[in-house]
């Protein structure tokens, strides 16, 4: 880190980061490199493949197309902030059981875009959940354990408000 | 009769599993607790918290990065390489072929590729030089200032241009290998034929697309000598390499892998080339080098699946029963031999498919031509042929006028026919069972009237297609005897059985069915066991992790070693005949008091009365063989000449399912990708280098182009395989191909005998038919 470069700030998962950087550089690359979140992954560079999938202030963006500049004051959210105090995400534990991921390395990105996918709509059906990971390549698993992974996540996500609702009574 | 277990792969959660007996007669599968099981991915969790570490996620201090400058011909000789002064060199690391120690080749079946070009080149994007520094972001600007100046020669690009044999660009004739594979007196059978159908099939390369690009990170260290990090299938395959291009003993090199997004067989020879680059790299600068390829770098410059044509003439008589199968297979292998020569046997033992025929002749030619070297992928030559005969059966039905399936049925192999290599099917074949489940549950004949029906109107065609085939699980002949392999388990202090085998994780499901087999074969639970990181100075050489043979082969030996551990325990170690988990972790401690260590490993040893003679091409081709029968159903559109994949059913007999999540998995996923080969994905050769080396132009099937795809599992256990397994991963890309395409002949009446097939192609060939004119009567 240079002092010729302007500090960007921005936050990850929760945590206030301030990264002196280049500004053109990819939010990938600062979460990989400055940050050491390597759950990102780079898949193509070219925004095709959704490898490295992220929210940012609540849209799902590819990082190799974000300059860290976008990301100032921005709220980003990887896979790394989706677990919490160790317990896994519903869509984590539902792709485990569900067999949703294989090699692992499309996995985090297309959790990131399941995760923006439930977020926007709690109960997407077959063709929604088709359109919402459209831009997220998996190769390994012909995607149809993915599906039923996000079905099992929305599913398992109705009990949960369901449970803690019964706990409000 | 044998025994079947149907188990629909469509689960999720455990208790949501549906498994139900086909038959009564299921006790013949083994009753298991862990074995069969859906459990949990061994490395799941940490995939999915994203802290599994792939070979980019690792930095080391004062690390270097390494790039690698290619050529940008096709043919030619180097005539000079200069360096442009705007650089300061004296930063950089560069290697040529001139600072490797030991042999400038990589070491496979044939030394005929150099690690680096040395004076002349064969195909674009052959690497010349490589560079290091300590700041990556300087590579790119370096290479552009290495000027080589090449004498180009004239290149080859196909199969039929190398095949005449003007231009001789391999050897002395082009020719990388050839088979003959003669069973009956094929000439004899023309005379007596009713008919006699002929066609030509073409089938394009394929790129593998795993979503983790090929990376190594490599160490050197006078007294330990290298070590290389990456993603990678074969960690001995790396290892011979290296010790050949540095010219050191064994146990100086080791190779580790990282855990690998993803391969298919396209890390299964290429990480050898790239392994030794940064091994140079970080032999002559002393520094730990990475070298991880960018998306456009891996799809120009490493391995994609062999394009081939091949020709079929057949002879059948008046019921449809086949006499004669001509068939001629030729593969294009690029510029070195790589396993050219192992794809194209494979392609030949797969070609006459799954079928009975009293005269068989295969003549089978590999041909070299100047482009990136074709290499290994999921099903190893067999789509090729497969996509050949499959799609030939259809035109042999047409051609006589008979259903399609029916064809099929009255061919079939059964127990005790011999094949084109005339081995005798042993064990059961049950593909009869297998039409007539893919038959029921794609409800095809009610569906086939329905479409013909309505395709009479509107714009979108429909229509079913069928391909029945089958895959022969491990190596080919007398290959796993060749391999030897010592796989086992140990126990370590900390109270965990650990697998010990060189077998990787890339996807497949690796670790958890290995796992699965050692905690049932020791009667201890799933959790009790870890998977050593394959490593080789820690795991034996257990072979390659290819050929479908890792739970079948590796597996058998995994479950052998657990039962010879158990033995040497009550024998050594006073472990009862029935004992709990922290019985048995006590014993394996007093047996570490007395022998040192806990390991038990096996060695391969070959099913009895296999024969196989690889001269003439005969005898047992393979020791199991998994079976398939797919139906694809396709919608055309005659106005936008799309073609739709939009269901698909899958039922296959693969020996025992040991995980049915996993093995669902490895059967959707490669259906996915044989759509991708059938319908989408075209590599673009311009004067031999790959055109369209992006994601944004080399299309594979998304989220929103797989079909539902419907997977039925029968279960017959192979008592030479893991628990009764068989091979699994490369069966189910054998078949999407034709069956896709026999479907858009049904639709469309019109039979397509080349892949890719896309938009343009329907449209030329289905927008310039003759329009049907009614001619008015005189």
């Amino acid at each position: 880190m240079s002092a010729d470069y302007p500090t960007i700030r921005f936050t990850v998962n929760g945590q206030e980061f301030a990264v002196d950087t280049l500004p053109m550089k990819r939010l990938l690359d600062v979460l990989r490199e400055d940050l050491h979140l390597t759950g990102t992954k780079e898949g193509c560079g070219e925004g095709e493949c959704g490898s490295c999938s992220v929210r940012m202030n609540g849209e799902l963006v590819n990082s190799c197309l974000v300059p860290v500049l976008q990301a100032e004051g921005a709220c980003v959210q990887t896979v790394e902030g989706l677990a919490i105090n160790g317990e896994l995400h519903p869509l984590q534990k539902a792709f485990l059981q569900c067999g949703g991921a294989q090699c692992g390395i499309c996995t985090p990105g297309m959790l990131m875009a399941a995760t923006q996918l439930l977020s926007l709509n709690p109960h997407p059906s077959m063709l929604e959940i088709r359109e919402g990971l459209a831009g997220n390549l998996c190769r390994c698993t012909g995607f149809t354990r993915i599906f039923e992974s996000v079905v099992a996540a929305a599913s398992a996500e109705t009990h949960n408000v369901h449970d803690q609702a019964d706990h409000a009574r | 009769m044998h025994v079947l277990i149907l188990a629909r792969s469509v689960v999720c959660y455990a208790s949501t599993r549906t498994t139900k007996a086909a038959s009564p007669t299921m006790d013949t599968i083994e009753k298991t607790r862990i074995v069969g099981a859906p459990v949990l991915r061994k490395e799941g969790v940490d995939k999915l918290l994203g802290r599994a570490r792939y070979v980019d996620d690792i930095e080391r201090e004062g690390m270097w990065y390494g790039l690698t400058v290619r050529s940008t011909i096709p043919r030619g000789f180097i005539r000079s390489i200069s360096f442009d002064r705007r650089i300061n060199w004296s930063e950089f690391t560069v290697v040529t072929a001139a600072d490797i120690p030991g042999k400038n080749h990589v070491h496979l079946i044939i030394a005929d590729q150099p690690v680096l070009a040395d004076g002349l080149v064969n195909h674009c994007d052959e690497p010349i030089l490589l560079l290091a520094h300590p700041d990556k972001h300087k590579l790119r600007e370096a290479a552009s200032a290495v000027h080589i100046e090449y004498d180009p020669l004239p290149p080859v690009f196909t199969i039929d241009e190398s095949e005449r044999q003007e231009t001789i660009v391999w050897g002395a004739d082009n020719l990388i290998k050839s088979f003959l594979l003669e069973k009956g007196d094929v000439d004899s059978a023309w005379s007596t034929a009713a008919h006699i159908v002929e066609g030509e099939y073409r089938t394009g390369a394929q790129e593998h697309l795993y979503i983790e690009n090929n990376g190594m990170i490599a160490e050197w260290n006078p007294e330990t000598g290298i070590t290389v990090w990456g993603s990678l299938q074969c960690p001995y395959y790396v290892h011979k390499s290296l010790l050949a291009v540095f010219d050191l003993p064994e146990d100086k090199v080791r190779v580790i892998q990282t855990e690998t997004g993803g391969a298919f067989g396209g890390k299964e020879d290429y990480p050898s080339t790239l392994a030794s680059h940064a091994a140079l790299l970080a032999f002559k600068s002393g520094q730990t080098v990475k070298m991880v390829y960018d998306r456009m770098e891996d799809l120009a410059a490493t391995t994609k699946r062999h394009p081939s044509r091949v020709r079929h003439r057949t002879a059948v008589d008046s019921n449809g029963k086949l006499l004669a199968l001509d068939i001629e297979v030729a593969t294009d292998g690029g510029a070195y031999a790589t396993l050219s020569s192992t794809v194209l046997s494979r392609a030949t033992l797969h070609s006459p498919g799954p079928y009975v025929c009293p005269n068989v002749r295969v003549r089978a030619h590999s041909w070299a031509t100047n482009t990136v070297p074709y290499g290994a992928f999921r099903g190893f030559g067999a789509p090729q042929s497969i996509f050949a005969i499959e799609r030939h059966m259809d035109e042999i039905a047409a051609a006589i006028g008979i259903d399609p399936v029916e064809l099929r049925r009255r061919n079939f192999l059964h127990d005790g026919d011999t094949t084109a290599t005339e081995q005798v099917m042993r064990d059961p074949v049950i593909l009869d069972k297998l039409l007539d489940r893919a038959l029921t549950e794609s409800d095809y004949y009610a569906k086939r009237e329905r479409f013909a029906l309505e395709n009479q109107s509107g714009p979108v065609k429909r229509g079913l297609g069928i391909a029945a085939f089958f895959h022969g699980s491990g190596f080919t002949g007398s290959g796993e005897r060749y391999l030897n392999s010592l796989a086992g388990i140990d126990v370590i202090p900390e109270g965990k059985v650990r697998i010990l085998v060189a077998n990787t994780e890339f996807g497949q499901g690796t670790n958890t069915v290995l796992s699965q087999i050692a905690a049932e074969s020791l009667n201890i639970g799933y959790d009790d066991v870890i998977v050593a990181q394959p490593d080789t100075s820690v795991v034996p050489n257990s072979g390659p992790t290819v050929a479908s043979r890792t739970t079948m082969v590796v597996g058998h030996l995994i479950e052998r070693a657990g039962a010879q551990l158990l033995s040497m325990l009550r024998e050594h170690a006073g472990l009862g005949a029935h004992f709990t988990t922290d019985e048995f972790f006590a014993a394996c401690e007093r047996y570490r008091a007395i022998h040192g260590k806990v390991e038990s490993l096996c060695r391969y040893e070959a099913p009895p009365g296999i024969f196989w003679d690889d001269k003439t091409y005969h005898g047992e081709a393979y020791p199991a063989y998994v079976w398939s029968v797919q139906v694809a159903q396709v919608a055309v559109d005659t106005v936008t000449y799309s073609a739709e994949v939009e269901d698909f059913w899958s039922v296959q007999e693969v020996g025992r399912v040991l995980n049915p999540v996993l093995a669902g998995g490895q059967i959707e996923g490669g259906i996915a990708q044989a759509i991708g080969y059938a319908l989408y994905e075209k590599v673009v050769l311009q004067n031999g280098h790959m055109a369209n080396n992006q994601m944004t132009n080399y299309i594979m099937p998304t989220a929103e182009d797989v079909p539902p795809i419907h997977v039925y599992f029968e279960q017959i256990p192979f008592r030479h395989g893991g628990f009764g397994a068989k091979g699994i991963g490369e069966l189910p890309h054998d078949g999407p191909a034709p069956a896709i395409l026999n479907a858009i002949r049904d639709a469309t009446g019109v039979g397509f005998n080349a892949i890719p097939l896309l938009p343009e192609d329907l449209f030329l060939e289905l927008s310039v038919r003759e329009p049907q004119v009614e001619t008015a009567p005189a």
